[in-house]
């Protein structure tokens, strides 16, 4: 049973010291050391460091797994933070709810959706995590228990959510969860040539689709780029659907492999077979909702295909103006050209819902997200060039996906950052936060 | 639907073991000596599907008590299906060695108050003619060893005992099982540095289920420690005694 204290990308490898948290009534455990700090974990499912703490002890959130209170009558949902979305879905769903907002895995804890602010593929709709939840109860290093909600201390629920874990420990949060009528989906999938098709598709689908998000071929010859396919859904409705069966198999790959099979030859094959697939012609299919949300999640580990060096995912918001799709095109262009083996490319246009999180990465624009294989110093230098793109155009970058974004990036990216700072804890911090707060 | 009586509901394998059953919609009375804990064992349950939760608070070693407990419990419920006694503690080797009064609250805590609780209920069993009485014992009953004998005996106590229960309640049509996990990752061994021989709770609450519902005798969970223990029972006094075990 090795230990699970790694981020997604497996970059960087700590060694990191961490106690479980298994009763939300405990008080934090006493450390003999009281310069060093303390960082909640979830279930590890952010890429980078934030989720780590160098030389400080991590809360390990997950022993708080138990349900409070569920209204099938409301869909009003109460349980302790380090219930998986995984397990929340699997009580509601046949029940008749679903989560407002998930993410591309089913594998994240209440707590990490909460401090990471997540979304999902309907933000242009939904907004956040963050503006589902009602109400949650922070411990504090110092003992205090605060239940925070928008209208009991206000300060804190809004710095709490998307507040990277550094305000306390959620114990617990309440929920409002969705109306559906089963567990399928209706999705289509439509082949587009280029960027200018995506942002056409994207504005046309987003009033009648609940869910839309394109995957973009990164390794697509230069004549080519910006190809992708477009991806829109909604919840079946009631009746006549046939309610199809999730496969209960799951593949994983056991151990870091030593070398990458994720490269760039790799990833061209797969890419472009992935594009040419043949699509449903006659419009929508029927689709379970793990494959549909969740399709990574049928390969357990899959982040150690990337082998042991790991790797970055770089995820960037920019308006949605010309400039910004130009810096769209523009990372794009680098991600191909460059020394860099992109596999993934997500694509997805923001709505305007406001998040009540103060530092939350999502606002209105469109996203990118990419992963980049770790090559070591060009890695980082290349992705320090797409962080230029990116402030060039006003936009930002994803904390709970980044490994090694600047002080200077960061801040400019998050110009409030010092409400967090001084609703942080005391004894709290990660590495993230010690790397871009720092002078 | 299935009625369940479980002493120490608040344990780590006694909650995983209680959400395969809530899962089934079973009713539950669970016993544990933390009231709040214990109420958020219940609501959990509940949650999950869970038909009801009844709930007592008790020290396990508050021996007077057990038989109006038990009593109050046939009440509530009528007549047990499944009992299964989780509670025990891990004692600290080396303060037993320098404290007889602590190596007596072990023995308490692991073996006697197991065996009132076992008294009282085989005799209910025994009259209803069914149900089955588990409980978790440990694989570190199976030889005495330096490291931790004080809790080693007090669990080969519970299994020895319960092998004898098994025998007398054959012809009433009690099932009787005898549950040997391995290493755990719970509270209980928090303190211990992991290792590939480790488990999950969840996993040894699958073993658990399952060894209730095929009516299974003893189980070593996972199975493997079947095997670990079996070389450990065989080499002789002669060799072990030199060991460091
Ligand atoms: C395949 C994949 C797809 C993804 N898709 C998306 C997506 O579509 N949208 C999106 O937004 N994200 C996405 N993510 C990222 C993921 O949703 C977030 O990183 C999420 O926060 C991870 O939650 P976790 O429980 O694993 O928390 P961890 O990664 O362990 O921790 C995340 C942060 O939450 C804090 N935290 C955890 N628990 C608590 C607690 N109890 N109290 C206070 N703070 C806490 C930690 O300190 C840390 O700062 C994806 C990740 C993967 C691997
Ligand atoms: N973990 C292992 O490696 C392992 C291996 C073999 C066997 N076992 C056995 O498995 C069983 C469950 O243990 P676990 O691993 O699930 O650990 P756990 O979560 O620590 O559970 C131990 C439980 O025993 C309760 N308890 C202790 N003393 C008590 C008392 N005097 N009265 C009432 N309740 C008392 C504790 O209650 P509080 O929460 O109120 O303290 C706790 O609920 C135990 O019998 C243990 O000996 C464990």
């Amino acid at each position: 049973m090795p230990h699970r204290y790694h981020p997604w990308g497996r970059y960087p490898r700590w060694p990191q010291a961490a106690v479980r948290l298994n009763w939300r009534d405990s008080a934090l455990p006493c450390l003999s050391d009281p310069t060093r700090n303390y960082l909640p974990f979830g279930n590890g499912r952010s890429y980078g460091d934030s989720c780590l703490t160098p030389g400080g002890v991590l809360l390990d959130a997950r022993g708080l797994d138990r349900f409070m209170a569920f209204d099938p009558a409301t869909g009003i949902l109460r349980c302790e933070a380090g219930v998986l979305l995984s397990e929340i879905l699997a009580q509601v769903v046949p029940r008749g709810w679903f989560l407002p907002v998930v993410p591309g895995t089913q594998f994240v804890t209440v707590g990490g959706a909460i401090a990471n602010d997540i979304h999902g593929k309907n933000h242009h709709r939904a907004g956040t995590f963050g503006c589902h939840v009602r109400c949650f109860e922070i411990l504090r290093s110092d003992g205090q228990r605060l239940r925070c909600s928008p209208a009991a201390n206000p300060e804190w629920f809004r710095a709490t959510i998307g507040g990277l874990g550094l305000t306390g420990v959620i114990l617990w949060a309440e929920i409002a969860l969705k109306r559906i009528s089963n567990a399928a989906t209706t999705v289509e999938v439509i082949r587009f040539p280029a960027l200018a098709k995506f942002f056409e598709l994207s504005a046309e689908s987003d009033r009648d689709f609940e869910y839309t998000v394109a995957w973009i071929d990164c390794m697509a010859p230069g004549n080519q780029r910006g190809r992708g396919l477009f991806m829109r859904a909604n919840h079946a409705p009631a009746g006549g659907c046939l309610s199809p069966k999730a496969k209960k198999h799951r593949v994983s790959i056991p151990v870091d492999l030593p070398v990458a099979v994720i490269n760039r030859w790799s990833a061209r094959v797969f890419d472009s077979l992935h594009y040419h697939q043949k699509l449903n012609s006659r419009g929508a299919a029927v689709v379970h909702y793990e494959p549909f949300f969740f399709p990574l999640d049928g390969i357990g580990y899959w982040n150690r295909l990337y082998g042991r060096r790991g790797f970055f995912q770089y995820q960037c918001v920019v308006r949605h103006t010309e400039e910004g799709r130009t810096a769209i095109e523009d990372i794009l262009q680098c991600a191909a050209g460059g020394q860099s083996d992109s596999f993934f490319g997500v694509l997805k246009v923001f709505g305007n819902r406001p998040s009540p999180g103060r530092l939350s990465f999502p606002r209105p624009g469109i996203t990118l997200a990419l992963d980049f294989l770790n090559r070591g110093k060009p890695t980082l230098d290349f992705l320090e060039r797409l962080d230029q793109i990116v402030a060039a155009a006003g936009g930002a970058v994803n904390p709970s996906k980044d490994a090694r974004m600047s002080a200077a990036s960061f801040k400019r990216f998050y110009p409030n950052w010092e409400i967090l700072e001084n609703l942080r804890d005391p004894r709290f911090s990660s590495g993230l936060w010690q790397r871009v707060t720092q002078e | 639907m299935r009625r369940i009586l479980i002493f120490g509901a608040t344990s780590a394998i006694a909650q995983a073991t209680a959400r395969l059953f809530a899962a089934h919609g079973a009713t539950f009375f669970l016993v544990a000596r933390h009231g709040d804990r214990l109420q958020a064992v219940a609501d959990d349950l509940l949650v999950r599907g869970a038909a009801q939760v009844a709930t007592a608070i008790l020290d396990a070693s508050d021996y007077d008590r057990h038989p109006a407990l038990i009593e109050e419990i046939y009440q509530r419920l009528g007549e047990l299906g499944i009992v299964l006694i989780a509670h025990g503690s891990l004692a600290d080797q080396k303060a037993c060695e320098r404290s007889f009064e602590v190596t007596r609250r072990e023995f308490e805590t692991n073996a006697l108050s197991v065996i009132s609780l076992l008294t009282h209920l085989a005799n209910r069993l025994e009259q209803q003619g069914h149900g089955t009485l588990s409980v978790i014992s440990s694989v570190a009953g199976d030889r005495g060893r330096q490291s931790n004998y004080v809790y080693g005996a007090a669990k080969a106590a519970v299994t020895t005992f319960m092998e004898g229960l098994r025998n007398r309640l054959y012809k009433s049509g009690v099932h009787v099982l005898t549950i040997k996990p391995g290493l755990v990752d719970s509270p209980m061994t928090a303190r211990f540095p992991k290792g590939f021989l480790w488990t999950r709770p969840e996993v040894v609450a699958r073993g658990i289920h399952q060894a209730i519902e095929k009516r299974k005798d003893v189980v070593y969970l996972p199975w493997f420690w079947y095997l670990v223990m079996g070389v450990i029972r065989a080499l002789p006094e002669a060799v072990s005694k030199k060991m460091r075990l």
